[in-house]
Formats: structure tokens, C-alpha cells, sequence
């Protein structure tokens, strides 16, 4: 089975400390350190699992700047066969549909049985895997926690439905799915694995190779623009408990009691 | 003279000469016996290296002082001594059981330098030793058949219990050294008999007792016990010698190697690969021990000679809370792959299959905290860390590693600690610090003699940063010229490179060297055990490392440091021996005294499980993270251990006992009647500012 996994490069939320800049306009990014989004690390562990099933490759695809190889590098690393990264000065500001698009043209420069997403990225919208799935006109699920391989046309995928429900469903290949965390316990991927694919040659895909009209994507393209970025305001009834974690604790528990939380 | 009885090499066995089957016996025995050897040593020749043929006359004395003093033995009183009277009487009884297998087929053989005089005093010796060799396995036997000490249970998932094994052997002991004793005495009563001369026998042996027994047996019925015990100890030995090596027992014979070849130094991780220097290691084609032949020589040399005799695991603390972690069947498993894999009999048996989930599985692996309790205790010179480190290289490597690790080693490789926090706040807890308490930041262009080392957990966590604000006052009191490294230190990795991800060790291990050498400062002063052990043994061309202990302890004493009386004098403080202060670096009495200094203060020893029989707390660095399986908390029994032995205040020396010994108070509900600690911070409590 050929399989492409879509993977984004992200801050990492638990290593940062994330503040909005002062124009409002994004985040403070100076002192970030980034990683790959976890829902990607989910949906390539699950393709790394298919393959060692019933064979095929991987294949590691990200739309970013240069950084973003790292990334690309990582799943690798991790085990994927073959990555791609999508870059171009054009794509810079792309929109959801324009990243959508980007990833569309990759799709159809190869021969995939099966693309795999996040079912969302720590600074998204969660809405690529569905756009991509209708532009390629293949059927498509979401939040997929569990894949059952049938045969070469079909899968049975169980889907997460809202108040912890299971949903199991038949879907045609080639599809798009997107993963969601829980599915696998992704691999270590340790220093030793990413120095091992450190000079493994990552093509760069720009909007000629792929065949794009530059103002179709990018800050151009976009339909969705981004107007304000802000920590929302203090609203009536929330209080924030400050001090030491023991502090806090206890204020907790002070708060819960006054109100009747608990006895 | 007309001997008293026909000696074995003159009697007729079935009408053939009994010399012929008396040459016969050893020749096969000992062919056979080779051949087994030959057979055990197959894997040691597909292992990987092992450097263990250096500093010749530190491991003389081991094998002095472990081997053949039985040094180790004591800490367990009645087996240990049962087994040094055991051990002495083998080591007696070999040269008797040589000179018989001669007399087989040379009358009156005696060996070089058993004649004369000292020969009368060995064959009083050897009398008594066989005596004793019966009683101590009569002793043994009682033990194991009836007392059964529980250290010797095999819990089911290991497998069957051995006590038939150790009863066969005593068995056969016995019958050696009954034998032995029959043949001799039914001499003597022949000779007594006819009225000739008989040597003097060593009244109360077991040769004396027999002797009496046989007085008035005929000549014929003695001459055939003469006989008959003569063939049934030859069998016997030679049966004996070729069983050793199907078992525990192999280790009569291995010991003295494994002994000679045993750890030299404490608190050190091998390397990756003998042989193969830090930089060359992206060369390596595999890391760490996957399959039985990643082991190293000596490693397998150990699940040879483990004698099963469960110490390792009665210390192990992982053990005694249940993780899924027994040293001692590392050892066995791993004997018995070794036996499975490469028989004595058949053929090798063929590919190597990984050991993860064969013999060994995720949860054991990770269970250790590298405590060394078990090396400590191994009398036979057993190493487990180093094993448990190489499997985990190899885990690390193939992916194989819990979330509840990989989220912190990310964040080692990012941020260079494992909470992911900011790298420029690794000063934050300088600030709560007043005034007249400066710590120079050294990455900024200052300078200092002394680099303060404070290490990830006493400068991010809340409550450690207490520990390195201590640190911080104490220096300034003793008047040293301190700085810290600030955004420029990274995690010393210690756990890191413990936990298998041995390129991330390097990384951080590679930062800090360069950091500390451009800092330019001539000494290196940490309050973490773990940060002390991996900058001592670990780092490479350092400036010199001590533990505040030892800084404390020399400014008392000079009069630099001055520290006022104990307020509290009715309290009884404990000190808990951190694991890689004390049985990795043996820093005993340095935080001892280190408190005792403190004028008024009362402090008690937690018999039985201090100094190198210290108990862990839990472990330290990447254990916090990691979630075992366990049925309770290992800070928990330390806290009871504290509590039974009246202890009020429990000291520690290290940021991460106090982490889990804290913690244990809380879960052991001993609020309010048990307080933990730092050394540093009751030092620093009581310094005495006043100037004179």
C-alpha cells in the first residue's frame, strides 16, 4: 500500500510559553522551539504499522518554509520511506484551501492508495484532510482512531463520535483519513534515528513543479484572512488562582467547597 | 609391609584389574567435562567486547578479597556463614579429592608438597573440613527443605523453583565427603584390627566417629566398604564435577573468572561499544543489546555464574514494591537462554531472535532506577546496570520507549531540560535570593573560581529551587567565588544516557564541557547527586567536582562556615543516603558529618538500611516521569524505614530524594509527624551570619 502522510511543523505547546506579539498579528515566535504536530506523529506511526503489514512505502509530506525539513526529516526517521517538502516564496500565507490545494497537486505527481492527515494541528483549523479529500473527489473520515486493513479496495475504520461513542465504517480506497491521537503509541524517534537520514536527499517541490498558479495559493489565494489575534478579555465570573501549584491547590479546593463542589 | 586392605589400584573388578576403570573414570570425566565447557563457552565467542583484562592487580584483589575472603557473605549471616564453611571445605577438600583420583591407580599417592609434616596437618585439616562440609549442608538442607528463606521463592511468572537442584547438590556433597570418611576409617579399623600402626585421627571427625563405629565390622565386610566407597566417590566426583555446569552450580567453577573480571569502578556506564570511542559512534551499525549476542563476554560470563541465591532482589527496591523487575532472573533468563540457545548436547540453535518480549519485557527493562543496591550485594561480582542500560540503547534505538518518556527526552533535546520551560529561566530561582546573597551569572562575562552546577530539577521545580537558594547562601557564607552557568547549562544527562538515549547524552554532555571550560572557573561544586556522578565519572577534562557536602564540611572545619545550635533539640533527624552519593561515589560520612556539625542536633541511623544497604527513593531525573507499574511507592517504605527507626526529620543530599521522599510522606499520611529536608537547606538554617 502507498500511503502519504501530511505533516505539519508547529510550536510545540508544551515547551513554550505562548504569548501574542504586540501588533496582535501572530505569536511571539522568537524564542519558540517547534516539533511535528501530534496528530501527523499519530497518522504516520499508523502508516508505518500498514506498511509493515502488507508492504508498500511511506511517503512524508509538509507545505512550509526550509525549516520545515526538519520535520519532514523526523518522519523519516521515524520510518517513513520517502518525504517531500512543498515550498515556494508564493506559498507563504496560504489559507486552508490553499494548503488544501498544494497538497492536491502532490497527491496527483504520485500514486497513493491511501492519505493520512492529523485530524487537527495545535495552530489549525482542522479542515485540510476534508477539503483534500473533496478536491480529489475520494471519500473521507475524520478523527479516525482505529484502521482495519480488508483488502487492496477497502478499509474498516472506527471514528470517535462525541460522549466517547465508537463508530466502525466500510470506506473505498483511495481515501483520505484523518487520524486522531490514542489510534498507536508512536515510536521513540532518538538523535542516533534522525542523524541516520540527516543527509538523505528531501526534494522541494515549488509552484512550478507542482503546477500551480502562484496567486491561486499563498496570501494571494486566500479567501480567509486573519483580522486580530488576542488573548480573550476577563469576563464576568472567571477568576484566575494564582501562587505556587500548592497555592493554587488549595484556593481549588477552598472554591469548591464555598460553592458545593464537594463536601 | 602388608597393607591392612587391598587398595583400590590393587583390587580386581570383575575379573579386570580395578586400575584400568580407575584410569577410565577421570579420562572420561574429564573429557566430558571439557567438552561441556567447551560447549558453554560457544556464545562468550560470539559476544561483543568487553575490557577486563586491565589493572591486573586491582582485580588480584578482588578475587583476595570477594573470592576467596567470601567478603560479601556475612551480609547475609547464617547462609553466608554456611557458605564460607562450604567454600573453605571445597577448596581443602580438592586436593584430597586429586590425591584419591590417583590412588586409583598409583598406591599411596601423595601429592607434591603433601608429604611430611605439613602432610599430617592437611590430613587433620582435611578430616575436619570434611566434618564441617557435613554439617553445613545439613544446615543447608534444613534451610532450604523445611525453613524456606523467602528470598528463595520463584514467583510463577519466573518459572519452577530450583530446590530440587540445590538438594541434589547437597546430596552430593554429602555422599563425597561420607565416602570419603568410610574409606579412610574402614582402613583404620582394619589396621587397628591386625594390630598395626594407624595414624593419629583428629578425635570428633566424621573419620574418628566412623572409625569407632567400624571397630568390630570383619575384615571382609571393611575391605568391601573400602572398595565400594572408593568407586562410589570416584562416580560420584566425576558426576558431580560434569552437573556443574548444567546450573547454578556452575558456579564453583566460574566464580573465580567473574570475580577477577567484575566491576572495578562504581557509579560509570559502559560504553556503547569497548573499543569504540564517543565520536565514532554514528559509525556503529546497532546500539545497545537487542539479541543474546549483544551482550558483552563478561555479561554472559554473569548469567553463568549466578548461584540463584536471590540477594540481588531481597535489595532490589523495585522488587520490593512489586514493579516487574527481579535482578536475580535477569541472571537466570538469561542463563537459561544461553543454555537453550547453545546446549551442551545438539546444535546451536540458530538465528538470534530479539530478547524483548521473549525473555525479557518493556516494563522490567524500565523498572530499574540504577540504584546498585543489587551490585553491591551480588557476592559474585554480578553487574545489572550496565545490562540494563544496553537494553535500553537498544529499545531506545528501535523506538521502543513509554509517552510518558518520550515527552521529556523531546524537551531535553529542545530546551535542554525535561520540563520544556524557557532556557533563559533556568535563573529564575536567583531571584528570590536578597541582596547580600549574589550569585554571578557566568555566561554573561563574569568570572569565578568556583562554577555552581545546579542541574535541571533544583532550577526549575518550585520546591527544589529551596535547594539551590541554600546552595547559594552557604557558598556565599564559606566567602567562595561562585557563579552559575545560567541559560548556558544545560541538563548534565545523567538519566538521560541512563535511560539508553545515549546521542542526547552526548549532545548535553558535549554543551556543558565546552560551557564549563569557556567559563574558565577552576573547580565544579553541585548539590545533585546525580549532576556530581555524571560530571565526575562521565565528563572528560572537568576542573575538579565535589558534592556541597564535602564543600560544607571542609568550611566548618576551618572556621569559614559557623553554624548556630539546633533550635529543636528533641527531634530526631535520619540521613537518607542518596544512591549516586553514596554506593556510586561512596560519600558515606562526608553528609554525616556534614550535620553532625550542627551543635545540639540529634541524629539516628536507620540500622540495617543505611550507608551501602540504603534504600532507594524512587529514583531520580527520567524516573519521575516514568509511570510503573507497582503495587506502592518505594519513597513510601523508605518513609516507614524512617519512622521505625524513630526518626522525626528525615536529611537528604539530593533534589530528587526529596521530590519522592516528600511525596511518600504525603501518601504514607505522616503529615505532621515526619518532616523531609535537604542538607543544604538545615545548613543553611543554621548559619551562623553574626560577624565577630
Amino acid at each position: 500500500m502507498e500511503i502519504l502522510v501530511c505533516v505539519k511543523r508547529v510550536p510545540d505547546t508544551a515547551e513554550n510559553e505562548i504569548e501574542v506579539n504586540s501588533d496582535g498579528s501572530d505569536i511571539e515566535r522568537d524564542d519558540l522551539v517547534y516539533s511535528v504536530n501530534e496528530w501527523d506523529n499519530y497518522a504516520v506511526e499508523e502508516a508505518i504499522q500498514m506498511v509493515d503489514k502488507v508492504g508498500g512505502s511511506v511517503t512524508v509530506v509538509s507545505v512550509g518554509d526550509e525549516d520545515a525539513e526538519e520535520v519532514v526529516r523526523r518522519e523519516m526517521a521515524m520510518g517513513g520511506d520517502n518525504g517531500i517538502l512543498l515550498s515556494d516564496d508564493t506559498f507563504q500565507g496560504s489559507d486552508g484551501k490553499g494548503i488544501a490545494t498544494l497538497l492536491k497537486a502532490a497527491v496527483e505527481k504520485g500514486k497513493y492508495d491511501l492519505i493520512l492527515t492529523g485530524a487537527q494541528a495545535d495552530d489549525g483549523a482542522g479542515q485540510v484532510g476534508g477539503m483534500l479529500a473533496a478536491m480529489l473527489d475520494v471519500p473521507y473520515a475524520s478523527v479516525v482512531n482505529f484502521i482495519e486493513i480488508l483488502d487492496d479496495t477497502k478499509l474498516k475504520v472506527g471514528r470517535e463520535i462525541e460522549g466517547g461513542n465508537q463508530e466502525l465504517n466500510e470506506i473505498d480506497l483511495p481515501c483520505v483519513l484523518s487520524i486522531q491521537t490514542g489510534i498507536n503509541e508512536p515510536r521513540y524517534v532518538g538523535i542516533r534515528g534522525i542523524r541516520k537520514v540527516a543527509s538523505v536527499e528531501i526534494p522541494v517541490w515549488g509552484a512550478s513543479d507542482l503546477g500551480i498558479a502562484a496567486d491561486s495559493v499563498g496570501g494571494t489565494g486566500a479567501q480567509v484572512k486573519r483580522l486580530d489575534y488576542f488573548v480573550p478579555e476577563l469576563g464576568e465570573g472567571a477568576e484566575i488562582l494564582e501562587g505556587s501549584m500548592e497555592e493554587v491547590a488549595e484556593k481549588l479546593i477552598e472554591l469548591l467547597k464555598a460553592k458545593g463542589g464537594i463536601k | 609391609m602388608e597393607p591392612a586392605l587391598i587398595s583400590p589400584a590393587s583390587t580386581v573388578l570383575f575379573g579386570i584389574p580395578a586400575k584400568l576403570i580407575y584410569i577410565l573414570i577421570p579420562l572420561v570425566g574429564i573429557g566430558v567435562f571439557a567438552y561441556i565447557i567447551g560447549r558453554r563457552l560457544a556464545p562468550l565467542l560470539k559476544a561483543t567486547p568487553d575490557e577486563r583484562f586491565n589493572r591486573i592487580p586491582e582485580r588480584i584483589k578482588s578475587v583476595l578479597k570477594i573470592w576467596l575472603v567470601q567478603w560479601r557473605h556475612p551480609r547475609y549471616m547464617l547462609a553466608g556463614i554456611v557458605h564460607i564453611f562450604l567454600f573453605a571445605g571445597f577448596l581443602i577438600l580438592g586436593a584430597r579429592s586429586t590425591q584419591l583420583v590417583f590412588i586409583g591407580f598409583v598406591d599411596g599417592f601423595e601429592l607434591p608438597g603433601l608429604g611430611g609434616a605439613f602432610g599430617d596437618f592437611y590430613n587433620i585439616l582435611k578430616d575436619y573440613a570434611a566434618t564441617w562440609v557435613l554439617v553445613a549442608v545439613v544446615i543447608a538442607a534444613v534451610r532450604r527443605g523445611i525453613f524456606k528463606p523467602a528470598r528463595y521463592a520463584v514467583p510463577p511468572q519466573y518459572g519452577r523453583e530450583h530446590t530440587w537442584e540445590a538438594l541434589l547438590v547437597l546430596g552430593l556433597i554429602a555422599t563425597l565427603v561420607i565416602t570419603e570418611s568410610l574409606f579412610e576409617a574402614s582402613l583404620v579399623a582394619a589396621q587397628i584390627q591386625k594390630g598395626l600402626h594407624t595414624d593419629f585421627t583428629a578425635p570428633l571427625t566424621l573419620v574418628w566417629l566412623f572409625k569407632h563405629l567400624l571397630r568390630s565390622t570383619s575384615l571382609s565386610a571393611l575391605q568391601g566398604l573400602h572398595s565400594v566407597t572408593y568407586f562410589i566417590h570416584e562416580i560420584t566426583f566425576f558426576f558431580f564435577l560434569c552437573f556443574l555446569p548444567m546450573g547454578k552450580h556452575f558456579h564453583v567453577i566460574t566464580s573465580i573468572f567473574n570475580v577477577f573480571f567484575m566491576r572495578l569502578d562504581r557509579g560509570n556506564v559502559k560504553p556503547v561499544r569497548y573499543g569504540v570511542a564517543d565520536d565514532k559512534l554514528d559509525d556503529l551499525e546497532s546500539f545497545g543489546v537487542k539479541v543474546f549476542e549483544d551482550f558483552t563476554w563478561k555479561h554472559m560470563l554473569d548469567f553463568y555464574t549466578c548461584a540463584d541465591c536471590g540477594r540481588c532482589s531481597d535489595r532490589c527496591p523495585a522488587n520490593a514494591v512489586s514493579r516487574p523487575l527481579s535482578p536475580r532472573f535477569i541472571s537466570i533468563k538469561g542463563r537459561d537462554y544461553a543454555f537453550k540457545h547453545y546446549p551442551w548436547i545438539g546444535s546451536n540453535g540458530g538465528e538470534s531472535k530479539p530478547l524483548l518480549d521473549d525473555i525479557y519485557s518493556e516494563d522490567e527493562i524500565w523498572s530499574c532506577t540504577t540504584c546498585g543496591a543489587c551490585e553491591q550485594e551480588c557476592p559474585l561480582g554480578i553487574e545489572y546496570i550496565d545490562k540494563i542500560v544496553d537494553l535500553r540503547r537498544g529499545m531506545v534505538e528501535d523506538g521502543i520507549v513509554p509517552q510518558s518518556l518520550q515527552k521529556p527526552l523531546g524537551a531535553l533535546e529542545k530546551r535542554g531540560n525535561p520540563w520544556g520551560k524557557m532556557e533563559r529561566k533556568r535563573i529564575d530561582w536567583t531571584k528570590e535570593l536578597s541582596d547580600d546573597c549574589p550569585v554571578k551569572i557566568l555566561e554573561k562575562k563574569e568570572t569565578a573560581d568556583t562554577l555552581y552546577f545546579v542541574d535541571s530539577i533544583s532550577s526549575f521545580d518550585d520546591r527544589m529551587q529551596k535547594i539551590a537558594q541554600a546552595t547559594a547562601r552557604i557558598l556565599n557564607a564559606a566567602g567562595i567565588d561562585f557563579g552559575i552557568l545560567g541559560k548556558a547549562e544545560k541538563d548534565s544527562g545523567h538519566e538521560v544516557r541512563r535511560f539508553g538515549e545515549e546521542m542526547l547524552f552526548q549532545d548535553l554532555k558535549d554543551h556543558n564541557t565546552d560551557a564549563i571550560l569557556d567559563s574558565g572557573v577552576k573547580m565544579i561544586v553541585t548539590a545533585d547527586p546525580h549532576a556530581y556522578n555524571a560530571l565526575k565519572k562521565e565528563y572528560r577534562d572537568l576542573p575538579p567536582v565535589e558534592h556541597i557536602s564535602q564543600t560544607i564540611l571542609r568550611n566548618v572545619k576551618t572556621g569559614k562556615i559557623r553554624l548556630k545550635p539546633a533550635e529543636d533539640t528533641d527531634k530526631a533527624y535520619v540521613y537518607h543516603d542518596p544512591c549516586y552519593l553514596g554506593r556510586h561515589n561512596s560519600l558515606y560520612d562526608d553528609p554525616r558529618d556534614a550535620i553532625d556539625t550542627i551543635p545540639g542536633l540529634k541524629r539516628i541511623e536507620m540500622e540495617g538500611n543505611c550507608r551501602d544497604r540504603s534504600f532507594c527513593c524512587g529514583g531520580g531525573g527520567l524516573m519521575l516521569f516514568y509511570e510503573p507499574e507497582e503495587e506502592q511507592r518505594m519513597g513510601v517504605l523508605r518513609v516507614e524505614m524512617a519512622k521505625q527507626a524513630g526518626a522525626n526529620v528525615i536529611v537528604t543530599a539530593c533534589p530528587f530524594c526529596l521530590v519522592n521522599i516528600e511525596d511518600a510522606i504525603k501518601v504514607a499520611g505522616l503529615e505532621g509527624g515526619m518532616d523531609a529536608i535537604d542538607l543544604c537547606e538545615l545548613i543553611a538554617e543554621h548559619l551562623d551570619t553574626k560577624k565577630t
